[in-house]
């Protein structure tokens, strides 16, 4: 029998955590997550309020069930935008003739001039912050990722005896790309949509936090962390709690594509 | 290497000219024009119209774009439409403390990366080399900001040894500038470090498994030795790319830190530009950071071929 993945099994639980919290926040939370109560704000952790209240005398905890939710909606907007656009951008790259090809993959390199923060401050200014644009500028900057993993494994499956059995058969590119290199490339799309998730949770924090991204009042864990900077003194864990559910995101979705990857590619087991 | 560098000179030339015109462009697509934003809504219809005009905002955007260009070639980086200050002298002056910064960060990153890597390959079968995957694992997930929350926390909260902002310029103070410049660097530094050590560890990895490594083994040198004399060199191949890679990483990733800090860099100058809608310097700042980055990849590929003979011969 196979040896159980560690990663694997870490990544998936932590992962499995974040979204049924998501999903229970839906029907219940502690309390309201954007209910004010001067009467008890900064209150610490207690029975009634598990991880305390914030300045505004708002549920700690609640707000954190709730912001799951946009950290896991701006991720998969932001993976889905550049799954859509990378993987088939990757394999148009690995079936057409040298200079098409050339050309998306320059064109390629250029938007990772653009990080996805730089993009999401540009989509700021010129539309003003939202959660619609950081999800967009984060999915935009995650596309040559996208397009560069596809590229290099539907080379290889291009390479393949199938596919040069089916196009010695007449079979058109098209039917080719669908029927034979996607369903080849599931498994590195996987992967990759992991690692990208953990990077666009990352850059959804940064951008909460610097005010580029969900608006108040809905909860965001970036803007929980920004909004304890004023009481590092006096209440560090209004950072803490926030703090740590990114930490947790990230290395869940990092995990989770480590364990993943082995999977698909057992010999690399040994390496990470 | 001479076709190479010409090729590379090449790519980075259309680069940088396709970038400015995406730069310009996203900003000239903003929905209502530069001035009346500038002004605010309540300004009346002349006082727009004349911002319009002191800025050159009503000629053609292709006319616009070859001034705006023409000006970033010569370091000119144009007048803000709100100030109405120069925003060359102000884009230099913060740069320099973001360079500062961000090299501050690389050199603890690599100071923690090189032996933190070395010894997780070298041990990746023992438990100490485990326990410091999962600690790597931990720092990689832990992005900037926060670590620089956490820092400040305990080193200026609870410790009390170190500032917990400001800025003050090298020459000022120079013991100053080194007691503030420590967090913010540690922070930059630790999580880029923990990113650089996985791939520390994977080269060295590949290294172990070489051949060489063996012979110079078998000549009786120990393991350590074997990995210094032989090893290294070869494994700096990778390394020194993603090196490169993290450095435009830390350059944007140094906006966020400089807001936890209150540092004046550009990623202040950047989002002071954003909250008062100072169009010009966004664009400006934008364009800077996009050209340190391309120029950064540029160098990137050079020094990789510089560094692996192999790659001199044939092209990827």
């Amino acid at each position: 029998m196979r040896r159980l993945n560690p990663s694997l099994v870490a990544g998936g639980v932590i992962v499995g955590i974040i979204v049924l919290m998501a999903l229970v926040s839906f029907i219940w939370t502690p309390y309201d997550a954007t209910f004010v109560d001067p009467s008890i704000r900064l209150a610490k952790p207690s029975w009634e309020h598990w991880f305390g209240t914030d300045k505004f005398g708002r549920d700690v905890l609640s707000q954190i069930m709730v912001g799951s939710r946009t950290t896991l909606f701006v991720g998969v907007v932001a993976v889905g935008v550049a799954a859509v656009i990378g993987v088939p951008l990757g394999i148009l790259a690995a079936m057409v003739r040298r200079w098409p090809s050339e050309f998306i993959m320059r064109a390629n390199d250029l938007v990772l001039a653009f990080p996805a923060l730089l993009l999401a401050i540009m989509f700021g200014a010129v539309f003003g912050a939202s959660t619609l644009t950081a999800m967009i500028a984060i999915g935009i900057a995650s596309v040559p990722s996208f397009a560069r993993v596809i590229r290099s494994g539907a080379l290889q499956v291009m390479r393949t005896e199938y596919v040069l059995a089916a196009r010695a058969a007449g079979r058109q590119p098209w039917p080719i790309a669908v029927r034979h290199v996607l369903p080849n490339v599931t498994s590195l799309i996987t992967v990759q949509a992991s690692v990208s998730f953990a990077i666009a949770v990352l850059a959804e924090a940064a951008l909460s936090f610097l005010g580029f991204g969900t608006p108040p009042p809905t909860p965001s864990w970036g803007r929980m962390l920004q909004e304890s900077q004023e009481f590092l003194f006096s209440a560090p864990r209004l950072a803490i709690f926030p703090g740590v559910a990114i930490a947790i995101a990230v290395l869940g979705f990092n995990l989770l594509g480590d364990g993943l990857r082995d999977r698909f590619d057992p010999k690399l087991e040994d390496r990470r | 290497m001479i076709l190479r560098l010409i090729e590379r000179t090449g790519v980075l030339l259309v680069s940088l000219a396709v970038s400015s015109v995406l730069v310009f462009a996203f900003m000239a697509v903003l929905p209502g024009d530069p001035a009346r934003v500038a002004l605010g809504v309540n300004a009346s219809e002349q006082a727009v119209a004349e911002l319009r005009q002191q800025f050159g905002l009503d000629r053609p955007l292709t006319t616009q774009y070859v001034d705006w260009l023409g000006g970033l070639l010569h370091g000119d980086l144009g007048t803000s439409y709100v100030s109405k200050a120069e925003i060359g002298p102000q884009v230099f002056d913060r740069l320099q403390v973001t360079l500062l910064l961000v090299l501050a960060g690389m050199v603890i990153a690599l100071l923690i990366a090189v032996p933190a890597g070395t010894l997780m390959a070298a041990r990746h079968r023992k438990v100490s080399g485990l326990a410091l995957s999962a600690v790597s694992q931990i720092g990689v997930a832990v992005p900037a900001f926060l670590a620089g929350i956490l820092l400040i926390m305990l080193f200026a909260v609870k410790l009390g040894w170190l500032p917990a902002n400001g800025w003050t310029p090298p020459a000022q103070d120079p013991a100053m500038f080194l007691q503030q410049l420590i967090l913010p660097a540690l922070a930059l530094g630790l999580v880029q470090g923990a990113v650089l050590t996985r791939y520390v560890r994977s080269a060295v990895l590949d290294v172990l498994r070489e051949d060489y490594l063996r012979t110079a083994r078998a000549k009786g040198l120990r393991p350590f030795q074997a990995l210094w004399r032989h090893g290294l060199r070869n494994a700096a191949v990778p390394v020194v790319t993603v090196l490169g890679l993290q450095l435009a990483t830390l350059l944007i990733g140094a906006v966020v830190v400089e807001r936890v800090f209150v540092i004046p860099g550009l990623g202040s100058l950047l989002l002071d530009g954003v909250s008062n809608r100072d169009l010009l310097l966004v664009q400006d700042v934008v364009m800077v950071l996009v050209i340190a980055v391309l120029l950064v990849n540029f160098l990137v590929d050079l020094l990789y071929v510089a560094l692996d003979p192999r790659l001199r011969v044939g092209s990827r």
